[in-house]
């Protein structure tokens, strides 16, 4: 199969979405002209036409707004927020409109929310670098994914715009263009909802996703060269979360590390951690180790950022002791 | 369009349902048989029921919880707003919400939210998805004077410009958001003055003349359709009562509200169509009893549906 870098995988999604269904267009800020802050959008413009790649003055209020509004009058918008930690500033829109609508009224929402998100190991800082998965899997009504890998990147994608739902696809810029795999050429659908053995190990289990999905096969390398036997469940989907592959993988390895690259309290690893607990207690020979960021803003020296930044060291470091337990 | 007899009379007609529906739901609400509290438009029903008569049936509306008469005039029945006052099953919202959040796409009403700018920039999206389709459609969204100090307003009416979407902005100042007065929200001349910023064209209406928002909504409407973009609307109206039904909104100047009641909508509209002969006394004892017989059973009927069961509250999160 041929491969492809994780951003030409997302590029081709949206080149195959708006190739095969007229209702798909793309909107938000720098994307048409200029092809997007990380160039993923690049050639669609002189491909598709500005009526189906429009730039938007910087507004991520009303790109939101303006999404929901297409997606209940028939059409399958895909918006891009230029980094996710912009999505802040339309927030209110997402959380209190658009999720609630098909609830409140019936009515499908089938909008795609994409943003860059997580950090780069290159000093993005506080306000280019956060993960925030944990945000919306607060509010009833979204959906969220995060491909950890090129082939997932397309087809997450793919599933998100066919979705009748509102969905949010963060994205992982570490590995936009650190990240190159095999990914089939037509139509790829990875369904939302369903976590991947990314790994299949005996040892102990790490739950992990996006970036830190890619740093634990890493950890999980170095680890297998000292004889310890890693299984590494990428989740994948957020909302909603495969229960059963996970709880199927610690019921098999008795040992669980969750990783996540978010704040650690409240982080949607907690929710990981507490599931484990109270569903599979008992087949449990050590303590769930959480392994997350710190519980401060993302600095952006790089000494400070990889302190706050989990790795694949510390992973290696954190499953030893999981394992030594 | 130009207005015809028939048309006027109807545009009397759905003031005085508009009216009548809800002064009815006054009373239910203080007998404690809705869900949530009542939000009126008492006062400024010539704004919803002038702009959405002017609209076609296939344009679609992103109305507020004062616009009783834009529902109405898109076909919503009594029995369906006291039903969704009740918080029935079959009701539009099934109970899950509440006021007059009503929805239906195919009646093309984007049901509203308590955070009352959300509807502009999904008015927005709805005509940006006309424009893209270069479908011959307009949208058209309400809101108050205390929208228009939001980020919401501003991204959405600058985004509607820029982008010469087919949108209709209609902002119903009635001069309060809850116990804030207009002086606390703006200091422009005329809230409509914000619309030489955006580049976009401005009208300044009397909102209690339903004939002239009719007319105003009807160029703009025009305006749209033929590619030139959104027209922001102020219609000067007031708010005759408190804020929701459980405020007694003793914060406006009893003054204010006298002045004001001497412009009621309903009554000088009924003058006006007196004088030009299309109605008398006979036709209005007519109605009177006509709205009497319509709201009754509708309360009738509303209240013998059922209401959700407890299992409801899992259905519908997500669509199949």
């Amino acid at each position: 199969m041929r491969h492809l870098t994780y951003y030409q995988a997302v590029r081709e999604a949206l080149w195959q979405a708006l190739e095969a269904d007229p209702r798909v267009f793309l909107l938000g800020e720098d994307i048409a002209t200029y092809g997007g802050v990380y160039k993923v959008t690049e050639g669609l413009l002189e491909r598709f036409g500005p009526d189906r790649v429009i730039d938007t003055p910087i507004s991520e209020n009303a790109i939101i707004g303006a999404a929901t509004g297409a997606a209940i009058a028939g059409m399958r918008p895909i918006a891009e927020i230029q980094f996710a930690d912009f999505i802040a500033s339309g927030f209110d829109p997402l959380v209190n409109m658009t999720s609630t609508i098909h609830y409140r009224w019936g009515q499908p929402v089938p909008m795609v929310l994409r943003a860059p998100a997580g950090a780069t190991w290159a000093s993005a800082g506080p306000f280019h670098s956060q993960s925030m998965e944990a945000w919306f899997a607060q509010i009833p009504g979204l959906k969220v994914v995060m491909p950890a890998t090129p082939a997932d990147a397309k087809g997450l994608l793919t599933a998100a715009i066919r979705d009748p739902n509102p969905v949010i696809v963060l994205e992982q810029k570490y590995l936009y263009r650190r990240m190159t795999g095999p990914v089939p050429e037509g139509e790829h659908v990875v369904p939302i909802g369903e976590a991947q053995v990314a790994r299949e190990g005996r040892d102990a289990t790490i739950v992990a996703w996006g970036t830190m999905a890619f740093k634990s096969l890493q950890a999980a390398e170095i680890l297998a060269a000292e004889g310890i036997d890693v299984e590494v469940v990428d989740l994948r989907s957020i909302v909603p979360w495969d229960r059963e592959t996970v709880l199927a993988s610690v019921a098999k390895t008795g040992r669980v590390a969750v990783v996540y690259e978010a704040h650690r309290t409240a982080g949607f690893g907690a929710e990981v951690a507490a599931t484990i607990a109270e569903e599979a207690f008992q087949a449990l020979d050590a303590p769930i180790l959480r392994l997350a960021g710190l519980d401060t803003p993302i600095p952006a020296h790089p000494v400070l950022e990889a302190e706050y930044l989990p790795d694949e060291h510390k992973v290696v470091e954190a499953v030893r002791g999981l394992v030594g337990f | 369009m130009s207005l015809t007899d028939e048309h006027r009379r109807q545009l009397y007609y759905y003031m005085r349902l508009s009216r009548a529906v809800e002064d009815a739901a006054w009373a239910l609400n203080n007998q404690g048989r809705m869900v949530g509290r009542l939000y009126t438009g008492h006062g400024q029903e010539a704004i919803p029921v002038g702009a959405a008569y002017a609209l076609e049936p296939e344009d679609v509306i992103a109305p507020m919880y004062r616009d009783m008469g834009a529902h109405l005039v898109r076909g919503v029945d009594p029995v369906e707003v006291f039903a969704q006052f009740m918080g029935k099953r079959d009701s539009s919202n099934m109970g899950k919400d509440s006021g007059l959040h009503i929805g239906d796409m195919s009646r093309g009403i984007v049901g509203m939210i308590s955070v009352l700018p959300d509807s502009l920039p999904v008015a927005l999206g709805v005509a940006l998805a006309f424009k893209i389709r270069k479908e011959p459609r307009v949208a058209l969204t309400t809101f108050g004077d205390g929208s228009t100090s939001t980020g919401a307003f501003h991204e959405a009416v600058n985004m509607a410009a820029v982008l010469q979407v087919p949108l209709v902005l209609v902002c119903e100042n009635n001069g309060w958001a809850l116990s804030t007065p207009n002086a606390r929200e703006y200091a422009a001349a005329n809230l409509v003055d914000k619309a030489v910023g955006y580049g976009i064209p401005g009208r300044h209406v009397d909102g209690n003349d339903v004939e002239a928002v009719h007319a105003a909504v009807s160029e703009a409407a025009a305006l749209a359709r033929a590619g030139g973009g959104p027209t922001l609307i102020e219609c000067r109206t007031m708010r005759m009562r408190g804020h929701s039904n459980i405020d007694p909104a003793d914060y406006v100047p009893p003054e204010m509200l006298a002045e004001w009641a001497e412009r009621d909508p309903i009554h000088r509209y009924r003058a006006r169509i007196e004088a030009a002969g299309l109605w008398d006394a006979e036709r209005e004892a007519g109605l009177e009893a006509e709205l009497q017989e319509r709201i009754d059973q509708a309360i009738h009927q509303a209240e013998a549906m059922p209401e959700p069961e407890p299992e409801d509250v899992h259905v519908g999160v997500f669509a199949e």
